[in-house]
């Protein structure tokens, strides 16, 4: 990382300093774009949406107490927010350098391509984040009308939220750079995210009645059950059938339902940054630009 | 001295070879032609030099250094145009621009400065504050030029940089260009505008199926092809009389053939090299026929770039 000396009076600078070159840039690139826009409709929109109904209807599972009010507010809708974000600014963050051809421009000039792939990343937390806190800002809004105070449980969810966040664009970079057409990495991405973690969860949680500990999916849970007091148990196995609540030997079905406790869910969320930030490192390194 | 090096560069798709053992040194200040057919391997080898692509096999070197081992110290003086670049759409030239400088370095005090410049040099200075995505094709790739020769760099590889660009663009990237090579850079630009070749380079590379058929001075390479003979194209002020033609084969000896081309300019065909074509022009100076254009003849490019291109087919 050190500077390298030129014959005129240019001065390469280090690596390091090119992220915050290429971060800067590119976060320019992403507040003006119409798709920040969107997104941040779309985090005001589900806002006034949850304001008006909780508001007009004043349900008793929101308004009990002020944990029922984050965990159903917040706990419930973040991972979109979360999710909608990684997709819109990490989907084709990547994808779009070949497709697009903004490569072409930058990636001939004497910077690393690390350093244009974590830049590019930071932009993409720092406009997600944004979303974010606006969402954040707004859940505490209206806690505050109904509450007279913010539980410390949310502090800590909002955290978890964040990482959550880090690992989403992780993901969604290293999709980006398997594909070299921006629509297929936002489509596939966008699948993988919003259905297929989800049903497969459920599947290998009831059916298998294994612990989803691979699915990132099941590591957000923690967001949510932070809210939760006391903390959801591990394993919970509700059975109905016809032979009343325990149903069981009389043809019930049983339904198992895992909790990601929180050390599990924060070691998820880690190990799916540190291997798909790895891979989708190693990916744009390796990546041609052919045709 | 700088210089730009293919040694063994190699490059495969599966079966089929894209580059072939490349070998080609050029050093110096001057501009070099790389000439072949499309598919012949033009792109492929720039983007080997661009870090846009990897080498199968063999070395990219600018400057003696490995663009692949050490791409920031080989491509720290370089200025680049590859295909048709897109910049960021929601930034203005002064701030893609501005991303380019810091990157390469430019100092903070000169930026805004070189920026404007570069700007101004492809005439795009009244766009300079608007944003990229309003641009057609041409003005973006106006700002793309701009970008290779902001740094000021010692060596600038272009790829075909009159792409898309309207006549005036065309004649504009060109001037560019020759202004470039008074400035003593070394510059190695592909094309299929052979006109636009023997306008601007001094000596052409020509590649096909991947490899280098000959890379030599635009008038040896010509002279090879055509047995020894040059051509050389005058333009007068005045219309050409056929009388004064006719005269001026008579006169000078070494001159082979010379005949009227339209109205204002003829050929010559001669035998010889450099220094044969400095008599002529001497001689034709001193004979006061209002000479204001003297260069080789694009056409002669042509004839051997077709007999060079049919020979490996």
């Amino acid at each position: 990382m050190t500077e390298t000396t030129i014959g005129s009076n240019n001065k390469v600078p280090s690596s390091l300093t090119q992220v915050g070159i290429t971060m800067k840039y590119t976060l320019l690139d992403y507040i003006r774009s119409r798709r920040f826009y969107i997104m941040l409709t779309i985090a005001i929109v589900i806002s006034a949406i949850l304001t008006f109904v909780v508001g007009y209807y004043r349900p008793e599972s929101f308004l009990a107490t002020d944990l029922s009010f984050y965990s159903g507010w917040w706990g419930n809708i973040a991972t979109y927010v979360i999710v909608l974000s990684g997709i819109f600014f990490g989907g084709d963050a990547i994808s779009g350098e070949f497709q697009n051809k903004t490569g072409y421009f930058g990636i001939p000039n004497p910077i690393r391509r690390s350093s244009i792939y974590i830049g590019k990343w930071l932009s993409a937390l720092i406009a997600s984040t944004v979303i974010l806190v606006v969402f954040a800002a707004i859940t505490v809004g209206n806690g505050l009308y109904y509450f007279p105070s913010v539980p410390s449980e949310f502090g800590l969810s909002l955290l978890f939220a964040w990482f959550y966040l880090i690992a989403v664009l992780g993901f969604t970079f290293f999709f980006s750079s398997l594909f070299k057409s921006s629509s297929m990495s936002i489509i596939v991405t966008a699948i993988l995210f919003l259905f297929a973690f989800n049903i497969i969860q459920l599947f290998v949680a009831n059916f298998a009645q294994i612990e989803p500990w691979f699915m990132l999916s099941y590591g957000a849970q923690i967001i949510g059950n932070i809210l939760t007091v006391p903390y959801p148990q591990h394993q919970v196995v509700t059975t109905f059938g016809l032979g009343g609540e325990s149903g069981a030997g009389l043809g019930g079905i049983s339904m198992t339902t895992f909790n990601a406790q929180i050390p599990v869910g924060l070691a998820i969320i880690g190990i799916y940054f540190i291997v798909t930030a790895i891979l989708g490192l190693v990916l744009f390194e390796r990546k041609e630009f052919t045709g | 001295m700088p210089s730009i090096e293919a040694s063994n560069l190699s490059k495969k798709y599966g079966s089929f070879t894209a580059v072939s053992n490349l070998n080609l040194k050029i050093e110096g200040t001057k501009c070099v032609g790389f000439l072949g057919p499309n598919g012949a391997g033009k792109t492929t080898t720039l983007k080997m030099f661009t870090d846009l692509i990897r080498p199968s096999s063999g070395e990219a070197l600018i400057n003696g250094v490995n663009v692949h081992k050490q791409k920031k110290k080989a491509l720290e003086s370089v200025g680049t145009l590859i295909e048709m670049p897109e910049i960021y759409p929601a930034l203005t030239p002064r701030e893609a621009l501005t991303m380019i400088a810091e990157i390469r370095g430019v100092p903070k005090a000169e930026r805004k400065r070189r920026v404007e410049e570069a700007v101004s040099e492809v005439r795009m200075g009244e766009w300079i504050d608007k944003r990229v995505s309003k641009f057609s094709k041409g003005m973006k790739q106006r700002i793309c030029v701009a970008s290779a020769i902001l740094s000021d760099p010692r060596v600038i590889l272009l790829d075909e940089p009159t792409m898309g660009l309207d006549p005036r663009g065309m004649s504009e990237v060109r001037d560019i260009i020759k202004s470039l090579k008074n400035k003593k850079r070394l510059i190695f630009m592909s094309s299929h505008l052979l006109s636009e070749v023997s306008d601007v380079c001094d000596e052409v590379a020509i590649i096909d199926h991947g490899k280098l058929i000959v890379y030599d001075t635009l008038f040896n390479v010509t002279a090879k092809v055509s047995g020894g003979e040059n051509v050389v194209e005058i333009g007068l002020r005045n219309t050409v009389d056929v009388e004064l033609v006719n005269k001026i084969a008579e006169k000078l000896p070494y001159i082979v053939k010379a005949e009227k081309s339209d109205g204002t300019t003829f050929r010559i065909e001669f035998s010889g090299g450099l220094d044969i074509q400095e008599r002529i022009l001497t001689d034709l100076v001193k004979m006061k026929i209002g000479i204001v254009s003297y260069r080789p003849s694009s056409s002669a490019l042509e004839g051997a770039y077709l007999s060079l291109i049919k020979n490996t087919l």
